[in-house]
């Protein structure tokens, strides 16, 4: 099914620009995204003239991101090239691959964090929900509402552990009782029952496993659809790795997650699909550029790559 | 065989077992720390010594004016050189008052220009903005005291008669918006917030700057706008630094001198009307010191030293309200 899935996605028309502003409207203003408000109806329309639209939605039901021919530059220099991959409701998209391959720079493009690099500069089409996020009327403070991110360190705010969790809620103009949402959000990163007893003690006091545990219930309590983690563990130990892992595990039924790992067995482990990056040397300027090599179910990535290279790196005799 | 230098440690992997002389370490690289430990503890007991050389000697030549006066020297504030009396109430009273009107005056100002410079200001208009707060820095204070004597006194005159007019009789209001002196509480307080602005938005600014990267984007990460990101992330990051800002600033506004002598009005007097004349502490030093004698020179030398206690006091407590926040944002 996954390779299903693949092979359809890799056949798409691209889409036509007149298509972007009809779709922008409906799924942008609704305040939360259920997965089954726009299938039925775009599934069923009738007319060939806007078939390339019809096969696009009709072929991803479960389509949260669909990236195309994706290009990040920094300056002049070209950092990732030619990105295509979507990535699939309540799944765990993993990316992978060597420093310098541009994974997190791909994965920052889908909530507009690249924005606050003034030198970066983005080609192509992020579209979520058949929307280019990168179209110039998006606002990228509404993007981040929807699309949450989890950071390489923990960062907590320097304030108490309730208010880190309140924080967004508060900006967001959450009519929900605060309370309430910081329970709700601490129960669903599992953080709860050891941080009951002193919400209102510094965030900045508990240990690093915990901060982090922090950031996925701060991420949460705004209710995103999609999740991004940034190499989340690699600040942590075994053990607190283990209970962000069984963490994701749980949320997935909820949110739609993507992670970049230089953790290949933490990939095998998560995720259900695998992006693999690699990185090329431009011979003329001896720059590297990071370019996606193959994306395809993570037992296929890890068992059966179709790709040489993908095989070299998941085997481990490169990278 | 010789002490080996690290570099040959390293490239020679020498066990300690074969000879313990590679463990030693060398005595003249060591002479050298122990001679940087001497001359930096020198450097700092130097300003201890200073300071206490300050404070026994001003008492001393204080004492005569100390003893006359006894606690009455900073509860009364009748001071008549002429009949022998020395009361310094109305003096400390104008140092604080015109000090608390600086720093209200100043903190907006500088932690908006702050926040400009560091968050929101183009690139390319960063640094001219910067560089023109240090300039005003560099001015110094005896043009900030003539252009207040000159232009902003008599200019600024209407103004306080036009709200002296206006809610001088409301309850509350009129306490603090009466009175209708150029040279005023108020024309020092103005003039001192200029004079303090540019430390503290110099001291903010860099605090501001050492916010992490990782802090910003996770306000932002969460959909927040830029004044949102400063809010959750950037202020209270920097809570801790910007108060000790802005109590350098306070010290530095109590000390001034020669421009508030000009600008306060040189009335010893307890008011609550901003717009009246008054006096501070360094302000009747410098403008009694060249004609004193006796108990009067003793007592002014007495002005300094309680000017010297308040400074320190408010000096501690800024540093037990920075100790605080830095303590509870670390989670203890």
């Amino acid at each position: 099914m996954p390779d299903d899935e693949q092979t359809r996605r890799s056949s798409l028309n691209p889409v036509t620009d007149e298509d972007i502003p009809n779709a922008e409207v409906s799924p942008m203003s609704s305040e939360t995204l259920p997965a089954t408000s726009i299938t039925p109806t775009t599934a069923a329309a009738p007319v060939a003239a806007r078939a390339a639209e019809i096969a696009s939605d009709a072929s991803a039901p479960n389509v949260v991101f669909d990236v195309r021919d994706l290009n990040v530059f920094y300056g002049a220099f070209k950092a990732v090239r030619d990105v295509n991959l979507s990535v699939h409701k309540h799944e765990i998209t993993a990316f992978i691959g060597p420093s310098g391959c541009g994974k997190s720079t791909v994965l920052r493009c889908f909530d507009r964090m690249n924005d606050l690099i003034e030198s970066a500069r983005v080609e192509g089409q992020v579209l979520y929900h058949g929307v280019d996020l990168y179209d110039p009327r998006i606002d990228p403070v509404e993007v981040r509402k929807r699309i949450g991110m989890v950071f390489q360190k923990p960062n907590p705010f320097p304030k108490s552990i309730y208010d880190n969790i309140a924080f967004g809620p508060k900006i967001s103009g959450s009519k929900e009782n605060l309370d309430d949402v910081v329970e709700k959000a601490l129960r669903q990163a599992a953080l709860w029952d050891e941080v009951k007893d002193r919400l209102k003690k510094s965030a900045m006091g508990l240990s690093g496993g915990q901060q982090q545990r922090l950031c996925i219930a701060r991420a949460i309590a705004v209710e995103p659809e999609v999740i991004l983690m940034d190499e989340p563990c690699s600040a942590l130990d075994p053990i607190a790795t283990a209970r962000i892992e069984d963490l994701m595990q749980e949320l997935k039924s909820e949110y739609t997650i993507l992670i970049v790992t230089h953790n290949m067995q933490q990939a095998a482990r998560v995720s259900d699909r695998t992006a693999f990056f690699t990185t090329e040397v431009n011979p003329e300027s001896d720059t590297r550029t990071g370019m996606l090599v193959e994306f395809d179910s993570t037992n296929t990535i890890f068992s059966a790559p179709s790709d040489e290279r993908t095989e070299n790196y998941v085997t481990g005799r490169f990278g | 065989m010789s002490p080996l230098s690290t570099d040959e440690l390293v490239v020679s992997r020498e066990l300690p077992g074969d000879d313990g002389s590679v463990l030693l370490g060398s005595a003249s690289r060591r002479r050298g720390d122990t001679l940087f430990r001497g001359v930096a503890l020198g450097a700092g007991l130097v300003v201890l010594f200073v300071l206490a050389l300050i404070a026994a000697s001003t008492t001393k030549e204080a004492w005569p004016a100390f003893q006359q006066e006894g606690l009455s020297f900073v509860t009364s504030s009748t001071w008549i050189p002429s009949e022998g009396k020395y009361g310094a109430l109305a003096f400390i009273y104008g140092t604080i008052l015109s000090s608390l009107i600086a720093v209200v005056l100043a903190v907006p100002v500088s932690l908006g220009i702050a926040l400009y410079a560091n968050e929101a200001a183009p690139r390319r208009l960063r640094r001219p903005v910067v560089y023109v707060m240090d300039l005003l820095a560099a001015i110094p204070s005896v043009v900030y005291g003539l252009w207040g004597i000159i232009v902003l006194a008599p200019a600024i005159k209407p103004v306080y008669e036009a709200i002296n007019g206006a809610v001088g009789g409301v309850p509350v209001l009129g306490w603090f918006f009466n009175g209708t002196s150029g040279r005023s509480f108020m024309t020092a307080g103005i003039i001192l917030a200029i004079m303090i602005t540019p430390i503290i938005t110099s001291l903010s600014r860099e605090v501001i700057a050492t916010v992490p990267s990782a802090q910003r984007e996770a306000a932002y990460g969460m959909g927040a706008t830029r004044w949102e990101m400063i809010r959750a992330a950037v202020l209270p990051w920097s809570r801790g630094g910007i108060t000790g800002a802005v109590m350098l600033g306070l010290g530095r506004a109590m000390g001034e001198t020669i421009a508030v002598a000009l600008v306060i009005g040189s009335q010893a007097q307890i008011t609550t009307h901003l717009f009246e004349a008054g006096d501070s502490m360094a302000a009747v030093i410098v403008n009694q010191f060249g004609e004193s004698s006796g108990n009067h020179r003793s007592a002014l030398i007495g002005l300094g030293v309680v000017l010297f206690i308040v400074t320190i006091l408010v000096n501690v407590s800024a540093r037990s309200i920075v100790a605080r926040f830095d303590r509870r944002s670390r989670g203890m």
